[in-house]
């Protein structure tokens, strides 16, 4: 599959891969129609980070060129004076594929680096690469943040045809800026189709996890990543879930942040808590969900590390008979792409319309003007 | 000035709003009156030295502000305000769009308006408000809760010569605060729009340089009331278009 190089003209209206791990079954239709594809007392939960401007381009004491790309917020006991995990990047810029960008000048704690009218320290390195360092500015508080939000881009892909400006790194319903990069799941949500689910009796709630980089251009962070990443659960949200579950209703996770954080905090606790804390959490085909029964997700091809994660909702086979399918039908992978829901009795449900135009074939308009239910099978 | 004190309540502790055009006039009262309700605020100005001396003047007061030096007319603002806002006190749940310009001053008859003047008044006056509203409204709905604040005014619904530009933007932005509400029913946002009355103002003078500042209302008093209205329970129903005037709010709207 390749990557979608430009916005939607319509972030709510992109192709969805259905994925029902029970009925052991897919189809193909668009996420406008996700609001029938749903049911009654199901849960949506929500990642609602905002998404940070963070990629720093700037220089050495040397003049040497350098990016830094925000990672995460290294100590949060510092408050107004927060001090920042990044990782570096030579020269060059995001038209480059992060993996083939010269590397950066070689530097030590102590070193300076500039961003424009912003100024930071290299305070430490981190023990898994020299190239991930700890970043102190050399303003805090209101001027910090003004700073960065003047200085500092959204972190972009190589694949773009255009730079993303910031507003389109976000989601509709984005708040505290806890975000170094897009949770691009939830950006086929628009208030249409959120209203649309509340209609039908689907809740939603939200969380807030500080989704780090999907790549650095480091193979050693790379192997590494996600690297430990903080959340915070409200207890709102602690309690849609445990109300989703005692009315047979299914959590579905939008994006592998949120599985990240509901999962994170039954592993550490024990039992879904609300509060905040930080997961080091891997998910991959051997992960067995505790809370999360479903997931939105941005579609993913074999081999890609998102792809593994998936592995804990469907099969193997299945999710590469799906991911087939859809490369076939031309659909669009990464951060502006096509998107996939897997769960179980997605693609068996009486109550939903969708079964109708399954049986049937034929009358697209059950689901929505703009849909098509088009079915694969397995081989 | 003391008399914001006088609705000192606990309705709003812990509260984090929006407040902009806060470096003077009624938005630098309004951030001053929310601060001592026990809000955190975050006051949005274009001129970094006015908005750093109101923001130092709440904090010496004992209450907690932060300042974004930024245009809402500027077209890329509005999700970096929303960012750095959130960032500062979290997720806004009041947002009180203050900020406006006249437009062609001194004020002008239409036929005298630049294209431009006009431009720039819906800029800041409607789309600015609209796009920081778009950029921080879908977090009050996602959790439940929230309230946004248009101020507007009595040229909004009276046609005044020479206020051509700028009543058209306020009258804009009315019928927005009840298109908001209506789309907003049911998800605990609420949407209001608020008429404050003449205040002696720097705006009033620049657009009526003869007037006695005697005749006029005092800003401070004014955010006091609007911020008492605000805190009031059981709270104002979302879409009411209220007006401040010597009696106090009256949040039905009359012949003026």
């Amino acid at each position: 599959m390749t990557p979608a190089q430009t916005y939607p003209a319509r972030r709510d209206d992109v192709r969805l891969l259905v994925i029902d791990p029970v009925a052991a079954s897919f189809a193909e239709t668009r996420t406008t129609a996700l609001p029938a594809l749903l049911r009654s007392g199901d849960l949506l939960v929500v990642n609602d980070a905002a998404t940070l401007p963070a990629s720093l381009r700037g220089r050495d004491a040397q003049g040497r060129e350098v990016e830094a790309r925000l990672i995460s917020l290294a100590d949060e006991a510092r408050g107004a004076d927060p001090l920042f995990w990044a990782a570096l990047l030579g020269a060059g810029d995001w038209h480059q594929r992060t993996e083939d960008r010269p590397l950066p000048p070689p530097l030590a704690p102590g070193d300076r680096l500039t961003f424009g009218s912003l100024a930071a320290a290299i305070v430490a390195h981190a023990p898994l690469s020299p190239r991930l360092v700890a970043l102190h500015f050399d303003v805090s508080g209101d001027a910090l943040w003004a700073a960065l939000y003047r200085e500092a881009r959204p972190v972009q892909y190589s694949y773009l045809a255009h730079e993303l400006p910031l507003w389109a790194v976000q989601t509709v319903y984005a708040g505290r800026p806890w975000a170094f990069e897009m949770p691009s799941a939830g950006r086929p949500l628009s208030w249409e189709t959120l209203l649309a689910l509340r209609g039908r009796g689907v809740h939603w709630a939200a969380l807030t996890h500080a989704a780090g980089l999907s790549t650095t251009g480091d193979p050693t962070i790379d192997a590494a990543l996600p690297l430990p990443e903080r959340y915070e659960i409200p207890a709102a949200t602690a309690i849609a879930i445990a109300e989703a579950h005692r009315s047979g209703g299914r959590v579905i996770a939008v994006g592998t942040t949120v599985v990240r954080a509901l999962e994170g905090a039954v592993a550490a606790h024990g039992t879904l808590r609300p509060g905040s804390g930080t997961t080091d959490l891997r998910i991959g085909p051997h992960f067995r969900p505790r809370v999360v029964d479903g997931i939105l997700s941005g579609t993913h091809a074999e081999g890609e590390s998102h792809f593994a994660l998936l592995g804990a909702f469907a099969k193997d086979d299945l999710l590469r008979d799906a991911a087939a399918f859809a490369e076939a039908r031309g659909f669009h992978t990464h951060e502006l792409g096509d998107s996939m829901l897997i769960a179980r009795g997605v693609l068996r449900d009486p109550d939903t319309l969708h079964r109708h135009t399954f049986a049937s074939s034929l009358t697209p308009s059950a689901i929505g003007p703009q849909t098509s239910l088009r079915i694969g099978a397995p081989h | 000035m003391t008399t914001s004190n006088t609705t000192k309540t606990n309705d709003l502790d812990g509260m984090s709003a929006l407040v902009t055009g806060g470096s003077r006039g009624l938005g630098r009262a309004l951030g001053q009156a929310l601060a001592d309700a026990g809000a955190r605020v975050v006051l949005v100005a274009r001129d970094a030295g006015p908005l750093e001396e109101a923001v130092a003047a709440i904090r010496a007061r004992g209450g907690q502000a932060h300042g974004v030096a930024a245009d809402v007319g500027d077209l890329d603002a509005a999700f970096a305000i929303a960012g750095q806002a959130a960032a500062l006190v979290g997720p806004v749940d009041l947002l009180i769009n203050n900020a406006s310009t006249l437009g062609p001053a001194p004020l002008r008859l239409l036929l005298d308006t630049e294209c431009e003047d006009l431009s720039r008044a819906l800029a800041v006056n409607l789309v600015g408000p609209f796009r920081l509203t778009k950029a921080i409204a879908g977090s009050m709905v996602m959790r439940g809760r929230g309230t946004i604040v248009n101020i507007s005014s009595d040229a909004a619904v009276e046609a005044y010569p020479r206020w051509g530009a700028y009543g058209a933007s306020k009258a804009a932005v009315d019928h927005l605060t009840r298109t908001w509400a209506a789309e907003l029913a049911d998800t605990g946002v609420r949407a209001l729009a608020i008429d404050p009355g003449e205040m002696n103002t720097a705006m009033h003078a620049q657009a009526m340089p003869d007037a006695d500042p005697a005749t006029l209302a005092d800003p401070v008093r004014v955010a006091a009331q609007i911020v008492a209205w605000l805190a009031a329970s059981p709270v104002v129903p979302s879409g009411t278009r209220a007006r401040v005037r010597a009696g106090g709010v009256q949040p039905r709207e009359g012949a003026s």
